[in-house]
């Protein structure tokens, strides 16, 4: 997993509400067995229409957010199935922010999983920074994880809220995996009392 | 004395592996359920970092998102789906994992699957791949979903890191009105939370209405527990579920059995543990119900109508509200009997069960279903499939015009061939209604088994009521 320190870029705004993962990438595109190359399904059926060809007026094809780095949602953004391919490809189209007022709670996991720093923040806030990234490719943002702030166009400075052990995570890129496996007596001490106490299980 | 605990606080303490100082929990994973669609980069994690899966035996796979519901003596025909089931079975071999094949018997949809193997049990931490593992938390089990990056962590450590859930219990109290099914309680409960109200929560179902349901009610509830945001849904195991688990084939030994029962007879909340959030519903007046628009929360009585955006105060909700009546083709104020179907969809791991299948042919029994609607019933797993041929279920519904499949998650999210063409209305038994779900541009109904059997027949959607005695 990639590092997440500071992130510089355009933001995309999307106003909408429960964004569910099967709009972030339907079906059809769940039948790969990689992580990579789903960037450019992503909303694929708000992104394209049935001939396959681009939506001009949909979000990311507009010319100002074809390299935005962050989006800002409505709210309980990633609802619904608990497919990662919604952060891979989030993630495979270039964008490694979310900010929405609120988040489905397994995208939300899957998101730190991959490098994916996904904020919360009230609504009056992501409702200013939805306005100001409106302007386009004039509007750059900075997210600096470090710090726990977003540097808005206009100069203003949002902080946001992150769980600290995720927080370390990302900064680090750290693989949970092998942290987890430095605690492994600890597990094995965990699973031989329970077969004295539960031999069903 | 210790304090009063929620069944999930006993359930999520027994299971501690380890706390870190900020609260980050390590527990341990009792069950880990696998398909094909979100594990095949997990086991690929593990091959490429040299790991191997901690526990196998606790490990069980079925491919169902992808498996064709005709005839399978011919393969898969799609090279992606049948790459992707293939390699669950080519990990299955690799890592020493059991695999339920497709011409096993005992293949279906995974949420089907464990609970009629006996593999889910009370008391325990089931997780999967696949946000309706809420499913098993019928039998009082800590059952959720996960990407799969904590696919990949289960495999290899057995254990997930976790934050502990806030509480929630829904009391729903009360006698069922005839007619009114586990379906219509769950689709009134999101339409009260809403799709995001259990958010953070896991939902302990509890009062005499939950009590009263079988175990395939129970798992019918808990399904849908992620559709109000909640990753988990618990009902506390009673007389019920232990003969629901009694004699499968991975319940508790004979030897074990009674130790086994003692056990989770302790699995209940205790009286006066503290909840987060609590919800009353009176099951008296709960009737049929259906989704009008494109989020499980959009939902109102089979009797009602198709809501206006324009009462709606939250500028943000009445734009989701048109954008919706815009997708499914409604206007506002349009009786939701008045609204003409063209397919039907029984099956899924909401309502593919025995008991369903039962329910829609009690409806469908002697009639024909309307000349302008296909139908089909796709059950939740072979062995549901044969249980159903010795009762001559499939007969009833062949008689009266349904296609008997076999067993999958078929169209439920189409992912194999079973899907809706652009423009075509469903009255179906799964779980979502989101745009393009069964199909682009297919719109869905969310029903009960015994609606979506009497929408069939008539051919709009259609208060099963009219078809009781």
């Amino acid at each position: 997993m990639d590092k997440f320190e500071t992130l510089t870029g355009v933001a995309a705004p999307l106003p909408m509400i429960n964004v569910d993962t099967d709009m972030i990438i339907p079906k059809q595109f769940l039948k790969t067995i990689k992580r990579t190359g789903l960037g450019k399904s992503l909303f694929f059926e708000m992104r394209y229409d049935d001939a396959g060809k681009e939506i001009p007026d949909f979000i990311l094809n507009r010319p100002a957010y074809r390299q935005a780095k962050v989006l800002i949602a409505g709210a309980n953004f990633g609802c619904g199935s608990s497919r990662e391919h919604a952060p891979w490809s989030i993630l495979d189209f270039g964008i490694r922010c979310v900010i929405a007022p609120s988040f489905a709670d397994i995208f939300y996991n899957n998101c730190f999983k991959n490098g994916i720093l996904p904020i919360k923040l009230p609504q009056e806030v992501c409702d200013k920074l939805m306005k100001a990234a409106e302007n386009g490719a004039n509007a750059t943002f900075t997210v600096d994880l470090a710090a726990q702030e977003i540097h808005a166009p206009d100069g203003e400075v949002v902080a946001f809220p992150v769980d600290s052990f995720r927080k370390h995570c990302l900064l680090n890129g750290l693989d949970d995996i092998g942290l987890t496996l430095v605690k492994k007596a600890k597990i094995d001490t965990y699973e031989q009392a329970r077969k004295t106490a539960q031999p069903w299980v | 004395m210790t304090a009063p605990r929620t069944l999930f606080d006993k359930i999520w303490e027994s299971h501690l592996v380890d706390r870190q100082d900020d609260g980050t929990c390590l527990i341990y994973i009792d069950r880990h359920l696998v398909h094909e669609v979100t594990s095949p980069q997990a086991f690929e994690g593990l091959a490429l970092s040299g790991r191997t899966v901690y526990r196998p035996e606790q490990t069980l796979a079925v491919a169902d998102h992808n498996v064709p519901t005709t005839d399978r003596s011919k393969g898969i025909a799609d090279p992606e789906s049948r790459t992707q089931v293939e390699t669950l079975e080519a990990n299955g071999r690799a890592f020493g994992v059991r695999v339920f094949s497709m011409d096993d018997v005992r293949q279906g949809v995974v949420h089907i699957v464990g609970p009629e193997q006996g593999f889910t049990l009370p008391g325990m931490t089931i997780v999967c791949g696949d946000s309706h593992t809420s499913t098993h938390g019928a039998f009082g089990s800590l059952a959720f979903g996960i990407g799969t990056s904590e696919v990949e962590h289960v495999l290899a450590t057995q254990t997930l890191v976790q934050a502990p859930a806030k509480n929630m219990r829904v009391l729903v109290n009360g006698n069922l009105p005839q007619g009114t099914t586990a379906k219509d309680i769950v689709l009134k409960i999101i339409s009260v939370l809403g799709t995001a109200g259990g958010t953070g929560y896991v939902i302990e179902y509890a009062g005499d209405a939950i009590r009263g349901l079988s175990m395939e009610g129970r798992m019918t509830v808990c399904n849908m527990s992620i559709e109000a945001g909640a990753r988990a849904g618990l009902i506390a195991p009673d007389e019920t579920t232990f003969a629901y688990v009694k004699g499968r084939p991975l319940a508790p030994k004979p030897a074990d059995w009674e130790a086994a029962v003692a056990y989770w007879k302790t699995l209940h909340t205790d009286d006066g543990a503290h909840f987060d959030a609590e919800v009353v519903i009176d099951a008296s007046e709960i009737v049929p119900q259906v989704t009008w628009g494109t989020s499980p929360e959009d939902v109102v009585a089979i009797t009602g109508s198709v809501p206006d955006p324009k009462a709606e105060v939250d500028e943000g909700k009445a734009k989701a509200m048109q954008r919706s009546l815009d997708y499914m083709g409604l206007v506002a104020g349009q009786p939701m009997e008045e609204v003409k179907i063209d397919r039907v969809f029984i099956g899924s791991c909401t309502n593919g069960r025995i008991e369903d299948l039962r329910a829609a042919a009690s409806v469908a029994k002697g009639r024909t279903i309307a000349a302008s609607v296909k139908a089909m019933v796709v059950p939740g797993s072979g062995l549901v499939k044969q249980q159903a041929e010795a009762e001559g279920l499939h007969t009833v519904f062949l008689d009266a015009g349904f296609e008997w499949r076999e067993p999958g998650c078929s169209m439920c999210l189409a992912m194999n061939a079973d899907k809706l063409e652009p423009g075509e209305r469903c009255a179906s038994t799964s779980n979502r209604n989101f745009e393009g779900r069964q199909g682009r541009g297919g719109r869905t109904h969310l029903v009960s088994p015994e609606i979506a059997a009497a929408s069939a027949i008539t051919g709009y959607l259609t208060d099963v009521r009219k078809f009781l005695g």
